[in-house]
């Protein structure tokens, strides 16, 4: 009985212990967990980077996938060749993932006037979207929105920002 | 209008008739939130302009006597304006209340032209107050206008801004603009990458802010009703942009659109049954007119550009558009049913967001030659001049006052949203600057009536 009582205030104290730790882990003082071990070989050789159709590679920064933001020139919105193979590397995943939504947020710099850059934006989504609908993938997976101006990612009025805004960024919605 | 509520008298007696100016009660039913308030500042004015005396008004009243006074309004008012030079107080060495009491020989000494008197009473019938004043020329001894105005209670500020509207059109021969109200969009960070926008109306001296609505999301494009009651606005509260209807009275809000796509850049018809939208249902942006009893659609351009920013002319008849259909943006015309589609604007690589003046003969736009410096400029389509006002590099979102006299806009200064306003004719320039936040999309109310 005694051992009993004491194994539950064990249980108890280790629980919430369990749960300050957890609290801690949160606040940015704590030490880091020391990183993980490196996979074994076999692992990497089995996460292909060029895997276009594995989710795992959306998180992977040495796969095409983990590049989800297109960039254009001024006034423009066709996509430059540089960027197709992203979007194809996208058009593969999505095709393979029928459960896969995405929208493509179509941006401006901040010349000229709100309303026409909400066109802007949209044809930078639009074109986007006619390349991934071109490589078969389906356009109900598909949305675009635009926001035109409203959204720039960098805020100093100059050439180094502006072109960071001139974007469409590819979200998935569903994996 | 005031025309009709003038009495240009030239008896002195106080027993002429005052014609009772009723004022529309400014008060909102839903609460609003205060917002920061605008100052506005003149960077610019003319040279000579008229010398005025407003001198301060009796305060004949029961009620607490406000720390601003009804001339120190009309005051700042006219100053604003940039056509007035009103004299200070502490230069006044008399301060009449009524005709008779005044000596012009003192006004031609201070070297006055004009001079306005008055005192605030107790309304007789017990609701509210009065505003008596009288305009009067220095030179010939003339009572120029003589009114005693009705104000609702908490309405002083207003009927203040009554008052310059009547003194602004009895020397200028235009109605004045001051009883107005602007819309405009505040953005205030808020942590994080998270930003807060806030669409705000004020009086057009930037007093009384109140925010109409607010969202973490984007919200842009107001629009005033042409009975100044409701404001159209985009938002993308959704996630998606809407085109929204709100009462400034009761606070009720409709959604107009809500289809796949753009749904942007919201004007009113002049009779306030239509509301002109773009639209990209159909595939690109397309100018589009909701009837808004009905909810009826009708798609006026159909092209593959991007056709935008519509805008009514003041009959109703036509209705101006931004377009790239010619490779870069520009202004065009056609009328409500799509029919009659010509270009506009020419000179300059790009010519978007027009505001139509009092006459359609001037149309305020955003205006480029290049790639970097936008600007404010007003198209005078009677010779076919475009002329630039504004002078910064990102300056956008050009609204004309109801009666013609300023343009107000969005420009960027110091890495912040500004407004400012310029006069039509360029002479005259402020700088309306907000404590915080990132201040644009300006909208100037129509006459509130």
């Amino acid at each position: 009985m005694k051992t009993a009582l004491r194994f539950a205030a064990l249980v108890l104290l280790a629980a919430f212990l369990a749960a300050c730790a957890r609290d801690v882990r949160e606040e940015p003082t704590a030490p880091e967990p020391p990183p993980p071990p490196p996979p074994p070989v076999e692992e990497v050789e089995r996460l292909d980077a060029r895997d276009f159709s594995d989710p795992r590679n959306l998180d992977n920064p040495d796969s095409l996938l983990s590049q989800r933001t297109i960039y254009f020139e001024f006034d423009r919105s066709n996509v430059r060749a540089e960027f197709r193979p992203i979007i194809d590397a996208h058009a593969t995943y999505i095709q393979a993932n029928p459960s896969a939504r995405v929208i493509l947020e179509g941006h401006t710099d901040e010349r000229g006037s709100r309303e026409y850059n909400l066109g802007l934006g949209e044809r930078r989504g639009n074109s986007v979207q006619d390349l991934l609908v071109a490589a078969g993938v389906a356009s109900r997976q598909i949305e675009v929105v635009s926001f035109g101006e409203e959204r720039p990612v960098c805020r100093e009025s100059n050439e180094d920002c502006w072109q960071r805004n001139r974007r469409t960024e590819i979200v998935y919605t569903a994996r | 209008m005031y025309s009709t509520e003038k009495s240009n008298s030239c008896s002195a007696s106080t027993g002429s008739p005052f014609l009772p100016g009723l004022i529309l009660l400014v008060l909102l039913a839903f609460p609003l939130l205060a917002s920061a308030q605008l100052r506005i500042e003149i960077v610019d004015g003319v040279e000579g302009a008229m010398p005025i005396a407003v001198v301060p008004f009796a305060w004949d009243s029961e009620l607490p006597e406000p720390a601003t006074g009804v001339a120190e309004i009309i005051s700042a008012n006219l100053a604003r304006s940039g056509l007035f030079e009103p004299m200070a107080e502490g230069q006044m060495i008399e301060q009449p209340v009524r005709p008779p009491e005044v000596r012009f020989g003192t006004w031609r000494l201070l070297r006055v032209d004009h001079l306005v008197i008055g005192r605030v009473i107790d309304s007789p019938d017990g609701v509210g107050q009065e505003i008596e004043y009288h305009l009067l020329d220095v030179h010939s001894g003339r009572i120029l206008l003589s009114q005693a105005l009705s104000v609702s209670p908490g309405d002083l500020r207003f009927g203040a801004h009554r008052v310059s509207d009547a003194v602004y059109e009895s020397l200028i021969g235009v109605p004045g603009a001051f009883a107005t109200r602007i819309a405009y969009v505040v953005v205030s960070d808020i942590g994080g990458d998270d930003e807060l926008f806030e669409l705000v109306v004020a009086d057009a001296d930037g007093f009384n802010p109140q925010t109409v609505v607010r969202n973490t999301q984007p919200i842009l494009s107001p629009a005033w009703s042409p009975d100044g009651r409701r404001l159209a606005y985009v938002s993308f509260a959704t996630g998606r942009s809407n085109v929204i209807v709100q009462d400034l009275f009761t606070g009720q809000t409709e959604i107009v659109s809500s289809s796949r796509g753009i749904n942007g850049a919201p004007a009113w018809s002049p009779d306030g049954e239509r509301l002109a939208v773009s639209l990209s249902q159909a595939g690109s942006p397309d100018v589009w007119v909701i009837d808004l009893n009905n909810g009826r659609r009708q798609q006026l351009t159909h092209h593959w550009s991007i056709n935008t920013e519509p805008e009514w002319s003041p009959d109703g008849e036509r209705i101006y558009f931004t377009s790239d259909r010619a490779g870069r943006p520009q202004i065009h015309v056609m009328g409500t049913d799509g029919s009659n589609l010509q270009r506009v604007t020419f000179d300059g690589r790009y010519n978007a967001g027009a505001s139509i003046g009092l006459e359609e003969r001037f149309l305020a736009v955003v205006h480029s030659d290049g790639d970097n410096d936008f600007r404010v400029a007003i198209f005078d389509r009677e010779n076919e001049r475009m002329r630039v006002l504004s002078n910064g590099r990102l300056d956008e979102s050009p609204s004309f006052a109801p009666n013609g006299s300023m343009v107000l806009y969005a420009a960027r200064e110091n890495g912040r949203g500004v407004l400012a306003a310029v006069s039509a004719d360029g002479r005259i320039r402020q700088r309306l600057v907000a404590s915080e936040g990132d201040v644009r999309e300006p909208a100037w109310s129509p006459m509130i009536r």
